[in-house]
């Protein structure tokens, strides 16, 4: 079964709209959507350097992605703003990266692969790496779901209810260094930050409480990736950037729904 | 105005078998700066703890070293053995795409059943709004559910972190009569900080005139002749509080010579 490159793509996509749905929820709600988006470029340093070492760009981009992740929530504040920090460290990695790929001879390296990504390229141990950050990151937000979600909504409160919201900053970083990791085959470097806000972002609108809002999320996020997959099979576009389009998609038909039912009223 | 009206802040407060948090020579720093300097102070059961001082002077500072959220570098915060502390902050950092109804939100960080809620929302004033979307509250109203939510826990002290920041003057007026309510239905302590001044005087048992360090400390109308807190605020506020206690709370009868004055 997993020898058909179209199955390999279903599994890994899914996977990745399973962690992208409630990691994305809590991207939205903390406002840290530019963080993402940093986090997933910088990563590009690490791909760069696995690759000069030959080894598999996940390790590179896990190692990066937390690096930048942790060296943004330690340094913000003092002197610069977190979003200050964050455009520096993302595009000084993502330099650099590029720079080191360009000393690489011999092998040619398609960096276009990991900055849109290649779903249709991964491979069955792969496979095992997306499930297995997917279902870690899971777990984690599982487990913290109460403190995580206290210390969104207010860090005094968070520390008056015993639970320190640094600490939960970190684990959310460390998810998001996980999940950019884990999805840099799949979707790339570039729509990374999509696939965690705009299913989050669709989903708001039909949720009334915030467990609705990371199912709905999850399940735009998977109807993304299965109808993105088919589409881009029958119009030979490219996967990644299609599967997009079909969140961007739901996200519009929602908010559409959304303001005729209001005006409806 | 007479001398020995004055509390120095070495004797406004002893530690005593009522006391639910006892603060001494408390210091705190951030890098180079100094926020509180040898703070002592102490909150006894039932009693209503004012703080107030202008922006920078160690309010916040304060209540985040009583919540654990900064480490003190000198000095010892005692709290009474499972004390309970229903803590209300200043505001939420709510997002519009975050979905939650006010109900769901008080059984945050308590599991409890609805009844509870409905008592506790009922004690803030509160009671017809279980099924709104937090989203959808008026600032005071959400200042209302972050009250109801801190009373769940049936606390013996509340801490309020500025409350009001961000209501009208009439709104503060209304959201202080509730909590001089609740500690009355109750009996909690209640120790809060402020910038309200003409209002919070109204209500509180003492005031704690804090400037990085305890200026002054003491019943209010003592605080309010003190020249520390008239160089902090201004002679003005005397007038106001005078004013305000004339115009809304008329039942008290007011012998201090220093609030006839000002109202004349």
């Amino acid at each position: 079964m997993l020898d058909d490159f179209m199955t390999r793509a279903f599994i890994a996509g899914l996977g990745l709209a399973l962690v992208s749905a409630p990691l994305g929820c809590f991207v939205v709600w903390r406002r840290m959507a530019y963080f993402g988006d940093a986090t997933a470029h910088a990563a590009m340093l690490g791909v760069a350097l696995s690759l000069a070492v030959q080894t598999d760009v996940f390790y590179g981009a896990l190692i990066f992605a937390i690096i930048m992740a942790w060296a943004t929530t330690q340094l913000s504040g003092r002197n610069y703003a977190m979003d200050t920090l964050l455009g520096v460290f993302a595009h000084s990695f993502l330099a650099v990266g590029l720079v080191i790929v360009s000393f690489l001879s011999g092998v040619r390296i398609d960096l276009m692969a990991y900055l849109f990504g290649d779903i249709l390229a991964v491979s069955a141990s792969d496979l095992g790496i997306i499930w297995a950050g997917t279902l870690i990151v899971l777990g984690l937000i599982a487990s913290r779901w109460k403190p995580l979600f206290l210390s969104t909504l207010n860090e005094e409160l968070s520390y008056a209810s015993g639970f320190n919201p640094k600490r939960e900053q970190l684990f959310l970083t460390i998810a998001l260094g996980i999940t950019v990791a884990v999805s840099i085959k799949v979707v790339g470097v570039l729509l990374i930050t999509a696939m965690l806000i705009i299913p989050a972002a669709a989903a708001r609108n039909l949720a009334r409480n915030p467990e609705l809002m990371v199912f709905v999320a999850g399940l735009v996020s998977c109807i993304s990736v299965i109808a993105g997959l088919r589409s881009s099979y029958i119009f030979d576009t490219p996967p990644g950037p299609t599967i997009v389009c079909v969140a961007l998609f739901i996200f519009i038909v929602l908010n559409l729904f959304k303001t005729l039912r209001r005006l409806a009223h | 105005m007479k001398l020995e009206a004055f509390v120095t802040p070495a004797q406004a407060w002893r530690s005593n078998d009522m006391s639910l948090i006892t603060i001494e020579g408390l210091t705190v720093t951030y890098g180079s700066v100094t926020a509180l300097k040898n703070v002592s102070l102490g909150v006894n059961a039932g009693e209503i703890v004012t703080i107030v001082g202008p922006n920078g002077s160690g309010k916040t500072s304060l209540l985040k070293a009583i919540i654990g959220a900064v480490t003190p570098l000198e000095g010892s915060i005692r709290i009474k053995q499972g004390l309970k502390i229903g803590y209300v902050p200043q505001r939420l950092n709510l997002d519009p795409t975050l979905p939650i109804s006010v109900g769901k939100f008080m059984r945050l960080t308590n599991k409890i059943n609805k009844k509870l809620c409905a008592i506790a929302l009922q004690q803030a004033g509160v009671t017809e709004l279980a099924e709104k979307q937090m989203s959808e509250l008026s600032g005071g109203q959400l200042q209302r559910v972050l009250l109801a939510r801190a009373l769940l826990g049936t606390p013996e002290i509340l801490v309020l972190d500025e409350a009001t920041q961000g209501l009208d003057q009439p709104g503060s007026a209304d959201f202080y009569r509730q909590i001089e309510k609740v500690r009355k239905e109750t009996g909690c302590a209640v120790l809060m900080i402020s910038h309200d001044l003409h209002v919070v005087m109204s209500t509180s048992d003492r005031v704690i005139c804090l400037n990085g360090h305890i200026c002054c400390s003491g019943a209010p109308e003592t605080v309010v002749a003190t020249p520390e807190y008239q160089e902090l605020f201004g002679t003005e506020t005397n007038g106001a509080l005078a004013l305000y206690r004339h115009s809304h709370d008329h039942k008290h009868d007011h012998s201090s010579s220093e609030n006839s004055e000002a109202i004349n």
